[in-house]
């Protein structure tokens, strides 16, 4: 089973963004940059799969700058065989399609039986990557998996959707999304580590991978960027100490909950 | 040339979901703005009878794909027939609901498309000529705003951040069946598990009531589910709960769990951790209790009681059924 595990490197979440000068980026200045969180849990499943199997291959893509580069060991020191990184210094500015029709190439070219995603990149926020690769692919996708099963060229999955679970059955090759809870992320061994330092990372321009140009970089992105706001601030709340009387506590929130919120 | 609004619509058992409606109203505005026909995609099995429901929200055009394979959601198929619905219409904007569908049906179908797609957006408007777009990034902390440079493109919007209402005079409704081929891609067998008791989720809830690390432990999450019962609410968690597992991640709410905009968010015993507070600041209300006078949540709430919630829930408990009484 060779599986590809397209990942991002994010910045991580517990951060307090702050704007750029720019007013169209955020000042990641300092910031730790992580494999996005979803991400693991996809490299995580794609590992149990091929030690479970006990053959097969893990190939971790990233369409990123030579930063991202980080992540790529990172997934490499948990266990992935190979590395790709899409050189995104060369298209900046790329948006979803561009950037999944790059992956698209990469995964039509080598031997590919399944693509675990993570199911959304934290920050963009945007979940797109998973449902257009399998659009662009023509290959069946299951989004936020929370338990996979894999049989013999086929899988099980289970996720949520709204207010009920569901079953899918299909085919592979697929795409597949992982939700959190799909398992548990190893943290990577000291040797790991080591050997991933090593590793050699196969290195791809935009302009060899035959997407049409017009699609790539800022300039071919469906939307325009035009800036970055912060949320509007909430106007000064009622804050009631509840002290040695709760029940007075809570009937002025029962109060403000009939007259003011209106739900009772 | 493109012209005009096509809103996808999502319906579960023969039933549009509210995410439908509300996509319909902003599919009213936007065709009032930018000039052009709303369009509505109605897609499943014995759904034609839908069509009324899209009339009296505005809909000037009905394109149906009825088929008894169509029972379940299925994505490969459904997405083929968002683009030959596309091609029929040659709409300048398409609207989905960004549920778990709408989250998977407008990328899939963008890709096919080659359109522009932005996610999980929580305004829109047009503007000279453009579609100006707001969305939520990093799961809130932020927004971005984009700006369209060329016709089609698709938006999905956030649950409950759009009114629904019904238009002043129905639309034309006139109904355009699309023909169903069951794509190579969808899956051999779907089956739906429903949650016990019909329990809300989150991402749908307008009340979500939600505990975090000072509950102390699962045993402790019944006091709380009697109030999310007596409010209607859906139960909500924090990351840090979840990870100790004392609840299923479907609950959780924040960066690594669920983005939500209900009308009122009940926080009760937590502190508003940046990636919590990230997902559920857009709530309309906020509510907080919590026994640390510092805690951060209460720099984002409009009612904060600060105080020991094993007292104050029990006696909120009572005081709502009194204030019902």
């Amino acid at each position: 089973m060779n599986i590809i595990v397209p990942i991002k490197q994010v910045p991580e979440t517990e951060i307090r963004v702050k704007m750029a000068a720019d007013g169209r980026s955020l000042d990641l200045t300092g910031v730790k940059m992580v494999v996005n969180p979803f991400d693991e849990f996809a490299i995580e499943e794609a590992l149990q799969i091929k030690e479970k199997l006990g053959e097969g291959s893990v190939t971790v893509v990233t369409v990123g700058d030579s930063g991202s580069t980080q992540a790529l060991r990172t997934a490499l020191a948990m266990g992935a065989d190979a590395a790709v990184r899409v050189k995104l210094e060369e298209a900046p500015g790329s948006d979803s399609l561009a950037i999944t029709s790059m992956l698209a190439s990469i995964i039509k070219d080598r031997p590919c039986d399944l693509v675990l995603c993570g199911k959304m990149a934290v920050g963009s926020d945007q979940s797109q990557v998973p449902a257009m690769l399998a659009g662009l692919l023509g290959w069946p996708l299951v989004t936020v998996v929370g338990k996979l099963e894999l049989g013999d060229g086929s899988f099980t999955a289970q996720h949520q959707i709204e207010g009920m679970g569901e079953v899918v059955k299909a085919s592979l090759p697929a795409v597949i999304s992982a939700e959190k809870g799909l398992n548990e992320p190893r943290y990577p061994s000291l040797k790991g580590i080591m050997a991933a330092k090593r590793a050699q990372i196969e290195e791809i321009s935009p302009a060899e991978l035959g997407v049409d140009a017009a699609i790539l970089g800022e300039d071919g992105a469906a939307l325009e960027l035009v800036g970055i706001e912060m949320p509007p601030e909430r106007g000064e709340g009622i804050t009631v100490d509840a002290g040695d009387d709760p029940a007075s506590a809570a009937r002025q929130l029962a109060d403000w909950l009939k007259n003011h919120a209106k739900v009772i | 040339m493109a012209e005009g609004i096509l809103v996808v619509l999502e319906q579960r058992k023969g039933q549009l979901k509210p995410q439908s409606m509300q996509a319909l109203t902003l599919g009213r505005v936007l065709a009032g703005d930018l000039g052009g026909k709303l369009s509505a995609l109605l897609i499943g099995s014995g759904v034609s009878g839908l069509a009324e429901q899209c009339k009296a929200y505005g809909a000037d055009k009905i394109y149906v794909a009825d088929d008894p394979g169509l029972e379940h959601y299925v994505n490969a198929t459904y997405a083929d027939i968002v683009a030959k619905a596309v091609k029929e219409a040659d709409p300048q904007v398409i609207i989905l609901p960004a549920t778990v569908m709408g989250r998977e049906l407008g990328p899939m179908s963008a890709a096919r498309i080659g359109c522009g797609i932005c996610t999980d957006i929580t305004a829109v408007g047009v503007d000279g000529g453009a579609l100006a777009i707001r969305k939520p990034i990093f799961a809130g902390k932020c927004f971005a705003n984009f700006r369209s440079k060329s016709y089609p493109v698709m938006i999905s919007i956030r649950p409950n951040v759009f009114a629904a209402s019904e238009a002043d005079s129905p639309g034309a409704g006139e109904v355009a069946a699309i023909a169903v081929e069951a794509s190579p891609a969808d899956p051999k067998e779907v089956s739906l598990v429903e949650s016990e008791s019909g329990e809300l989720d989150v991402a749908e809830a307008s009340i979500i009531v939600s505990g975090g690390r000072g509950m102390k432990g699962p045993e402790n999450f019944a006091i709380l589910q009697e109030l999310a019962a007596q409010l209607g609410a859906a139960l909500g968690a924090s990351r840090a709960v979840v990870d100790a597992g004392w609840i299923e991640h479907k609950h959780q709410v924040g960066q690594t769990g669920k983005t939500v905009s209900p009308n009122l968010y009940i926080a009760v015993g937590i502190s508003g951790a940046i990636q919590h507070l990230a997902g559920m600041s857009s709530s309309k209300l906020i509510v907080a209790i919590n026994k640390d006078p510092d805690a951060p949540i209460f720099q984002h709430c409009d009612f904060g009681i600060v105080g020991d919630l094993f007292k104050v829930l029990p006696e909120l408990n009572e005081a709502i059924k009194e204030a019902r009484s």
